[in-house]
């Protein structure tokens, strides 16, 4: 998916640089953790702490920005609605885990083909016919639109009180003197199986193959007999089908509102540009660096100081190499 | 750029200035009129529908100065809550801190906001930031606004600022009695200068260069039209315009918080009018308003007391919001061009 990314990129890299920026990167994040241990002057237990939520915590902002990372490479499309379709999985899943008593992972699998038919449906009757015609502003207007109805008709089904899924892991394990819930855990696991069964999608089957051809060049792909709207919707699909997941991962430690997913969809906006926008490696790496920032950050920054931190990388990135870590040049 | 933004119908022909002065001459005529008519509402109206019609009116000035930059200067930004809040901001602080008089806070933060918002967007452009990234920028611009001041004391974290309240009306510091016309008479005015202002630069020759670059950037570049000057231009204006929307809003509300001044929702609400009533036309923006500001006001009521046969509605909140998320959805799908831009195109043809 690294040859996917669409926009305005300037400078165009050497071909080496590209393999050696997330290395680079990996190395930059692991340096400035020891700096944090050697002058940071804060317990090494604590920032210990911080790390392994940051990296569970990183995972899972990952699962949430793979989807909107592909549907942004394939589609063109920034999703507004990335985060509110989280909810929607979030309140799926709660529905399921209450009414009917299921285990919240059992949920899960229901929830993953419903939101997969949702975003089909999504694409071929709202947004098709836009992304067809190259246009930026329509659909990104019209993913805005669909986040607010979803957040409010949630709003009008559920009420504004926050709820809770119940009925999952207890339990927690210490690692390296961290404390970490069996929970999020789980959904860090879960996070990376996501984002390997995608890569393999993408590299090694046909379908993949069709998705890259379009998401490369949609009218020579339709040349060759690729049906690109097919493509579209079944890419718009499997964006909203990662969020199920995630849904599905998160639902037993987010406490669920209407608005929950709002941040989210921020957040994964930052992560898919750092990563850079169409690559499901780049949105991994994106979330753990997020993750990493925001918790260790929070040691030095009080409050919601430490997002600060976050959107000046984001703001810094867009600027400086807008194709993001991973990202080829178009 | 895009199927919203290209509108290929020139609103004049600039090569015939005769022309140009009469459109001109036309559209100042109909302000005048629409003005007159607006601006004896507060007699006929009632105080709760007066409210509306204020609110109205500030989504209205938002819209306006919105769609100077994303209408007319083809730069669509997601962040107008930036400059919005930074009027805001600007004007409570000076009051509350230094009991200056609002009036001339509504100015500093006209000034500050043009120059932040003329920051980034030379920043965005000198970067190469287009379409989907430039409105990611300022989206993101927006939101550091928002984290910025829920952490700076100086401006009172996420507590925001409270106007005090004077005994009696005062010019000066911009309070009137609860009710008065004059609440309703100030944003109009703002409206007034914003709308006058947007007819000017239609057909001035900077908005004409303005338009050129947004329709095609690469020939405007090419025939020596400098599209980095004429583009920060507009950004200035569109953000400082936005900004008296802000002030106005702290001022009669008496209150204003990191949410209210810098959400994301506030830049939706700047968006959302401007779209529904056609982008980058002059009257669009207005249009967009004054069906979204009533119509969510109107929902409202129908909620909190609804007529029998729709008595399940009682007390559901949302709907408001949902039916105006779903007007936005309709009009961007069946009516690129916005009800104000669509009816204008038929009637002409």
């Amino acid at each position: 998916m690294s040859d996917t990314v669409t926009g305005s990129q300037t400078r165009t890299e050497g071909r080496l640089r590209v393999p050696a920026l997330p290395l680079g990167v990996t190395l930059a994040v692991v340096v400035a953790l020891v700096g944090v241990y050697v002058f940071g002057q804060r317990e090494a237990g604590l920032v210990t702490q911080s790390i392994a939520t940051g990296l569970l915590l990183g995972g899972v902002y990952a699962l949430v920005s793979v989807g909107l990372t592909l549907i942004f490479g394939v589609l063109g499309i920034v999703n507004f609605a990335q985060g509110a379709m989280l909810t929607l999985a979030l309140y799926l899943v709660y529905t399921m885990t209450s009414s009917w008593g299921l285990p919240v992972y059992v949920a899960t699998l229901i929830a993953i083909p419903v939101m997969y038919l949702f975003g089909v449906l999504v694409q071929t009757t709202l947004l098709n016919k836009l992304t067809l015609a190259g246009s930026h502003e329509g659909p990104m207007l019209i993913t805005l639109g669909l986040s607010l109805l979803i957040a409010n008709v949630l709003l009008m089904i559920y009420g504004g009180r926050p709820l809770k899924v119940g009925g999952s892991v207890d339990g927690s394990i210490h690692l390296f003197g961290a404390i970490a819930s069996y929970e999020r855990v789980i959904a860090f696991v879960g996070a990376l199986l996501v984002a390997l069964l995608l890569t393999v999608i993408l590299r090694k089957t046909s379908f993949g193959m069709s998705i890259r051809a379009v998401s490369a060049n949609a009218q020579g792909a339709s040349l060759v007999g690729v049906d690109v709207s097919r493509i579209y919707g079944m890419t718009f699909g499997i964006g909203s089908a990662c969020v199920a997941v995630a849904g599905g991962l998160m639902a037993p430690f987010l406490s669920l509102t209407p608005s929950v997913g709002e941040q989210f969809t921020i957040l994964a906006f930052v992560i898919v540009v750092l990563g850079g926008l169409g690559s499901v490696g780049g949105a991994m790496v994106g979330g753990l660096v997020i993750g990493l920032v925001q918790t260790v950050g929070a040691l030095y920054l009080p409050g919601t100081g430490s997002l600060i931190l976050v959107f000046a990388v984001f703001v810094c990135v867009l600027f400086f190499r807008p194709q993001g870590i991973f990202g080829a040049k178009p | 750029m895009s199927a919203v933004t290209e509108r290929p119908a020139p609103v004049v022909d600039p090569g015939d200035p005769r022309l140009r002065d009469r459109t001109t001459m036309r559209s100042f005529i109909a302000l005048g009129i629409l003005v007159a008519l607006l601006a004896v509402l507060p007699f006929v109206l009632d105080e709760q529908s007066q409210t509306v019609a204020i609110r109205t009116l500030i989504f209205a000035i938002m819209a306006v100065g919105w769609n100077l930059m994303s209408g007319y200067g083809g730069m669509f930004s997601f962040g107008h809550a930036a400059f919005f809040g930074i009027g805001a901001y600007t004007s409570a602080y000076l009051l509350v801190e230094h009991d200056i008089s609002p009036w001339i806070g509504m100015g500093a933060g006209a000034v500050l906001s043009a120059a932040a918002g003329t920051l980034i967007a030379f920043l965005c452009l000198r970067y190469r930031l287009a379409g989907a990234y430039f409105a990611l920028a300022t989206f993101a611009f927006a939101q550091v606004f928002l984290l910025a001041v829920q952490n700076i004391d100086a401006l009172n974290r996420t507590e925001g600022f409270n106007v005090p309240i004077l005994p009696e009306e005062s010019w000066s510091m911009m309070q009137f009695d609860q009710g008065s016309p004059i609440y309703y008479w100030i944003p109009l005015g703002i409206l007034t200068i914003g709308l006058a202002g947007t007819i000017w630069f239609v057909h001035s020759r900077t908005g004409q260069y303005v338009q050129a670059i947004r329709d095609d950037e690469v020939a405007a570049e090419s025939l020596g039209i400098p599209v980095m000057r004429y583009r920060l231009i507009t950004v200035a204006l569109s953000c400082g315009f936005t900004s008296l929307a802000g002030a106005f809003y702290t001022q009669y509300y008496f209150f204003v918080g990191p949410e209210q001044a810098f959400g994301a929702a506030v830049s939706v609400n700047a968006i959302v009018p401007a779209v529904i009533g056609g982008i980058g036309t002059i009257w669009g923006p207005l249009v967009g308003a004054l069906i979204v500001g009533p119509l969510s006001e109107w929902l409202t009521e129908v909620l909190r007391d609804p007529p029998p046969f729709l008595d399940f509605l009682q007390g559901l909140t949302g709907l408001d919001v949902a039916v105006y998320a779903t007007l936005l959805i309709l009009i961007v799908l069946f009516m690129p061009k916005g009800i104000y831009g669509t009816l204008r195109d038929r009637f002409r043809s």
